[in-house]
């Protein structure tokens, strides 16, 4: 499996994001996995019974959906179709600061570089860097800038209220 | 002004190595056009019909004399020796390279400017009155909030990626609109509660372009602690279910409109109800720091004998004194606007050299300080009554002190085809004629205060809707053809014009323009503006003259 970034550094992938079209016959009997969201919901009592499974949203697909499962996940995936798409950033907000959520939170897709660092500043901590990306490369861009004026999930204090 | 800090500045640097990374990996075939493109808009970089244009962020208008030189500078260097003013109160270039942007950034970044969200998906400059902080009528200088906004809308990680290009402005004069808050994606409007406390009124989904409408309330009194949280809240709101499909239903004003007033308030409210009282509320330090940097120059007690004197004697300066400058919060202070809008002029257009000179004027007359108007002029807004006659000399020798502020020759005007990449049609050609036919200046003054605005095409840079009389151009089978509306306004109030009927071609327009006037000068009662005559008499008597 590929690499990604994971906490600031590059490990390997130990994830596989299924696609619905890949789930006609089921899961795979084993390994990490994970699903759609509608999927999960079809097959909560099974995966959970199964194990090794996490959830990824497409864009549309909000955490509140996921609420109730929250506990049970170590891992929800935000899919960006294309990098454009910001629907993702306060999804990944909300998943910190609304549902608390303290597992890993991924972006998979059209995931680049140039965004990297509001990613970070969003929620996410685990980036599966578009494949015909230079991971290593993409890796700098966690460090674009030291100054912050707003508040955000790292620290939910704006520049106002630092020491 | 605001002054920087330590952190501040060293935003921007970063931000100056950011980009040129970015244009290094572009030009190096790292990045593709698709994912430059939306690198360079958040930097205000369009690829335009003949180069690039370059927009630098001017926030809510301010300009030192230092920032003038070192935009004359730029222009003379890396561009053809002029910029324009735009429509949010921003400067553009027409001719930089691509390749050079990043040189420009570094020179803008040493005297606190940028380019930062000047376009693109993002929240944009904050524009507010030209006249903050000296507007007699403002409850209370806007400029601070506009600075707070500033700051929480710059590098905001959550929503750069918005479904479309988001505008805010914020306006503190009651019963008038200067700031045109009633057209944006969010108008903040100053207002005091029952405490004597500052608190805003919050309007969202107004907004020119294909769909042009006016905001609806949303927080009917925001206190001011509480500005950032709610105005998190509304995009907040308006990220997650803007549509995201169709460009041309993108902006907030379509959500508005499409949920409805109350359930976008209601979804507001849920969001609003986490974050309030949370860290994001504004600290009293904090709104205080901000505003010490925007406390009244050293006014000077000032003796108007002279003026008044002058004012007797030499008519022409007694008509520019009436028309291009204005009351004043100081005792002896007038605010005065430069009009860039001489006939054979690109409405909005300065030179290297004109930027120089203006920024002496500035020092010499008015603290140092100028402001760029959306009208696209530019204000010097703290000139002593005893200077104001050297002052005119001045202008006057410039080309600036053409005494048409507000009235039918000061039009407002995009780019247009001429330069600009969108536009169906040109609009300085049109600007142009329509001043040549209003050549008589005694004849312009009789007619009184008409806003004229022109845009090449319905992104409406140049604010057609919201003329008295608006000047739209589209495209007719490869053809420019003009679309006329009437009725507009962004003055008292902001409204959208009505169209009058079907296009014109452009040998066409200048006849229409001038036969609306005609029937006006009929109609009008004694010393009634042309858009209260509009009002009065509605559509239908110009319909019949025009189409008749």
């Amino acid at each position: 499996m590929g690499k990604l970034i994971i906490d600031g550094a590059i490990v390997d992938n130990q994830w596989q994001r299924l696609e619905t079209d890949a789930l006609e016959n089921g899961v795979p009997a084993q390994g990490k996995i994970i699903v759609p969201l509608a999927y999960w919901q079809e097959n909560r009592e099974a995966l959970i019974a199964r194990g090794d499974v996490a959830v990824w949203l497409a864009p549309g697909e909000e955490p509140k959906d996921l609420e109730d499962d929250l506990a049970a996940l170590p891992l929800v995936a935000i899919h960006f179709p294309a990098f454009k798409d910001g629907r993702g950033y306060s999804y990944a907000r909300e998943l910190r600061t609304r549902y608390k959520f303290d597992g890993e939170v991924r972006a998979t897709g059209d995931v680049l570089r140039d965004q990297l660092f509001y990613m970070t500043r969003c929620g996410f901590n685990a980036f599966e860097v578009r494949a015909d990306r230079n991971i290593e490369e993409a890796l700098q861009g966690l460090k674009d800038f030291s100054v912050t004026y707003q508040a955000d999930v790292n620290d939910p204090r704006p520049i106002y209220r630092r020491a | 002004m605001y002054v920087y800090q330590e952190h501040d500045q060293r935003l921007l640097e970063e931000r100056v190595a950011q980009y040129r990374d970015q244009t290094r990996r572009y030009l190096a075939g790292e990045l593709s056009e698709d994912e430059f493109l939306a690198l360079r808009l958040q930097n205000g970089l369009y690829i335009q019909r003949y180069a690039p244009m370059l927009r630098i962020s001017v926030p809510y208008g301010l300009l030192a004399s230092r920032q003038l030189r070192r935009l004359a500078h730029i222009v003379r260097t890396y561009d053809k020796g002029f910029c324009h003013v735009s429509t949010r109160q921003n400067i553009q270039l027409n001719w930089p390279s691509v390749e050079e942007v990043p040189d420009i950034l570094a020179e803008l970044a040493e005297v606190q400017m940028h380019a930062i969200q000047t376009s693109g998906n993002c929240i944009r400059n904050i524009t507010t009155d030209e006249f903050a902080g000296v507007n007699p009528k403002e409850i209370e200088d806007p400029r601070p909030w506009c600075e707070i906004i500033r700051q929480w809308s710059t590098f905001n990680p959550e929503f750069a990626y918005l479904p479309r290009k988001f505008k805010i402005a914020v306006n503190a004069v009651p019963d008038a609109d200067p700031a045109l808050i009633g057209v944006h994606d969010i108008g903040v409007q100053l207002v005091h509660g029952a405490d004597g406390e500052t608190g805003f009124q919050v309007w969202a989904g107004g907004g020119l372009g294909r769909t042009p409408m006016t905001g609806s309330l949303i927080g009917e009194f925001v206190p001011w602690q509480d500005l950032l949280p709610y105005l998190e809240s509304i995009l907040r709101v308006y990220n997650k279910y803007g549509n995201r499909d169709n460009k041309y239903k993108a902006r907030i004003k379509i959500l508005v409109k499409a949920l409805g007033a109350d359930k976008y308030r209601e979804l507001v409210e849920q969001e609003f109800a986490e974050l309030k009282d949370g860290p994001m509320t504004l600290t009293r330090e904090e709104v205080e720091r901000i505003q010490s940097c925007f406390t009244a120059p050293a006014y000077q007690a000032v003796d108007t004998a002279a003026l008044d004197s002058k004012l007797a004697e030499d008519k022409a300066f007694n008509r520019w004194y009436h028309t291009n400058t204005r009351a004043h919060k100081q005792a002896g202070y007038r605010a005065v606007t430069l009009t860039l809008k001489k006939t054979g002029r690109i409405p909005g257009d300065i030179s290297d050299e004109q930027l120089e000179a203006v920024a002496d004027l500035a020092d010499q007359y008015s603290f140092g300080v100028l402001r760029n108007s959306h009208q696209q002029n530019m204000v010097l807004a703290d000139v002593a009554a005893s200077d104001l006659y050297d002052l005119w000399k001045a202008l006057d020798a410039l080309g600036f002190a053409t005494p048409n502020l507000g009235l039918i020759t000061d039009i407002v005007a995009c780019p247009g085809g001429d330069l600009c990449a969108l536009a169906n049609a040109k609009s300085i050609p049109v600007a142009e004629s329509i001043q040549r036919r209003f050549d008589n200046m005694d004849y312009v003054h009789d007619l009184g205060p008409i806003d004229l605005n022109i845009s090449g095409c319905m992104n409406a840079c140049g604010h057609h809707h919201i003329g008295h009389i608006g000047i739209l151009g589209v495209d007719k089978k490869g053809k420019e053809f003009y679309q006329i509306t009437l009725g507009g306004r962004g003055d008292r109030e902001s409204r959208v014009g009505e169209k009058l009927g079907p296009s014109f071609e452009s040998d066409q327009i200048t006849d229409v323009v001038e036969n609306i006037i005609k029937l006006y000068v009929e109609k009008r009662l004694e010393n009634e503006p042309f858009i209260d005559t509009y009002e009065r008499i509605g559509m239908e008597p110009f319909k019949e003259r025009i189409y008749g």
